[in-house]
């Protein structure tokens, strides 16, 4: 057995109108202060107001949030006893808004607590939306929670389904003032999604087309977005984009892109997709050189978006050349050395990159598995952008 | 061939994970032990109480106990006879199997869920490793 699922998405111009048809008497917003900063609270709660929904804000989210937040979070959360809880802003914002809900029907549980094979049952409480303010994460459309654990500098991946939110709204003016830098990012944690949540030895069919047409999308409107914030039609796109990713990669697994990515930000406190998709490329030439399956599958996703033509490989090897290039034209880094790590404290740390990388879910779903040796190489290649010949 | 949930069939557990390098290289630094708990349904009558003792990539005792509460272990893994089966076959990822609720994963009163978190790779080689034994199925 096994499940696919995805919220109730509300899309389009005027999305934030959805708001207003929603039953309910007390919304807890989960967001952070740069989101009350830029203003991206008030549609959400103007829209609250004129439906007589009384709101709480809580905007103590940080990136990369940290269990002890959620546990402050959780203990809000108790206090207000709200019938809606709201994640509001980016990744971060929308995966505590996973975890506080739980927290709502089980104030006892630490964060770390939380497990998939659980049930928490909190829609007897409350239920979850996701308005995401970035595309990127796709966490409105995923069951993943990503903490931190500032003990162990790690990032713990817990959830179990039914952190899947019931309703996500897709609104453009949402994610419209996102600056280029956040825009390139985001997007290039979008493709990583997409192109690895195809790949996953866990997909099926039902991932394969949200990863397939997230990718295309990807492609055809993330440079544009990054060039031109006010291009609506490439802002729209970018927005579905990266929910499609996450209904792919969300009910499959992301890859080792991820794992090594994750890693990387982990130590060095790099942001999410900056990380994930300079590792991307390198993770793909590693499998290309070693199964054939993943390979036909890269050349799949190279033929669907009009990139490359020959052989499998030929197709493979185009779409990681397209990616780079991609990369390149949205001023995200080739490689390690480019994010001005010093090598020496790079080097010192890849003991400690490997194990977080070997330690995650996502080293195991891909179809070449990679050892200690393997990751060794791999993120030293990465540091210096040589092309994985192993 | 070994028939499951036997002595038999755990003596054998132990001693190929205190013979793979590359489980003692995964889980060099775990320590924790486990309760694997076959649920009563199907061929099993009874639920099966196998208690694995891990420390630093080494099996250190696997058992079958008749009495639950012999030993408090870190951590309890609960799942029927069919996935379990599944899981050992490697035609069910175990962590797939948590997520569908299929199998459920508890801590007792020392285990955190952090910790385990932390040893994703051992427990693919776990699971491995049982992929490896002749076993003589229930059904």
């Amino acid at each position: 057995m096994w499940t696919f699922s995805c919220p109730f998405i509300a899309y389009g111009d005027n999305a934030l109108d959805y708001l207003a048809q929603i039953r309910g008497k007390k919304a807890f917003i989960v967001t952070d202060k740069n989101i009350v900063k830029l203003g991206l609270t008030k549609p959400v709660t103007d829209q609250l107001d004129a439906a007589n929904i009384e709101y709480q804000i809580f905007d103590e989210i940080e990136p990369e949030p940290s269990l002890t937040t959620i546990k402050k979070g959780g203990i809000a959360v108790g206090q207000y006893q709200p019938d809606w809880v709201i994640g509001l802003g980016g990744g971060s914002c929308m995966d505590a808004a996973k975890a506080i809900i739980i927290l709502l029907v089980r104030p006892d549980l630490d964060p770390d607590g939380i497990v998939a094979s659980d049930t928490y049952n909190f829609r007897d409480k409350a239920r979850l939306m996701a308005i995401p303010t970035t595309s990127g994460t796709g966490s409105e459309a995923t069951w993943a929670i990503v903490l931190t654990d500032t003990e162990f500098q790690r990032k713990v991946g817990l959830g179990t389904t039914e952190c899947m939110p019931d309703v996500a709204i897709l609104d453009t003016v949402m994610v419209a003032g996102m600056p280029p830098q956040l825009t390139a990012e985001t997007g290039m944690d979008v493709l990583t999604h997409a192109i690895e949540g195809y790949t996953s030895t866990w997909g099926t069919s039902f991932t394969d087309a949200p990863g397939l047409i997230a990718t295309r999308q990807a492609f055809k409107y993330l440079a544009k977005a990054f060039q031109n914030g006010d291009d609506l039609e490439a802002r729209q796109e970018m927005m579905y984009a990266a929910t499609l990713g996450g209904m792919s990669f969300g009910n499959s697994m992301a890859g080792l892109g991820h794992s090594t990515g994750h890693a990387l930000g982990a130590i060095f406190h790099l942001p999410h997709g900056r990380t994930v998709g300079l590792f991307l490329p390198y993770t793909m030439e590693y499998l290309i050189n070693g199964s054939e399956e993943t390979t036909a599958k890269y050349a799949e996703i190279a033929r669907f978006c009009g990139i490359g033509s020959g052989t499998d490989l030929e197709c493979a090897k185009a779409l990681v050349a397209r990616i780079r290039e991609l990369a390149k034209e949205i001023g995200q880094p080739f490689s390690v050395k480019d994010l001005n790590i010093d090598k020496a404290k790079y080097e010192e740390s890849i003991p400690g990159l490997i194990d977080r990388a070997l330690n995650e879910v996502m080293t195991i779903t891909v179809t070449r598995i990679p050892g200690e040796e393997d990751l060794d190489k791999i993120f030293r290649y990465a540091y210096d952008g040589r092309t994985i010949d192993f | 061939m070994v028939k499951y949930g036997t002595q038999e069939y755990y003596d054998i557990y132990k001693e190929e994970i205190n013979k793979s390098k590359s489980y003692e290289e995964a889980a060099k630094t775990w320590e924790g032990d486990f309760y694997f708990i076959t649920d009563k349904g199907g061929p099993v009558k009874e639920p099966i109480y196998a208690y694995v003792d891990l420390f630093h990539g080494k099996c250190r005792a696997a058992e079958i106990v008749t009495d639950s509460k012999k030993y408090n272990p870190e951590f309890i893994i609960l799942a029927p006879y069919a996935i379990w089966k599944r899981i050992c076959l490697k035609q069910l990822d175990s962590t797939q199997a948590l997520i569908t609720k299929q199998s459920k994963l508890m801590t007792g009163s020392r285990g955190t869920m952090s910790k385990i978190m932390r040893y994703t790779k051992a427990a693919n080689e776990l699971t491995s490793i049982t992929a490896k034994i002749e076993t003589e199925w229930l059904d």
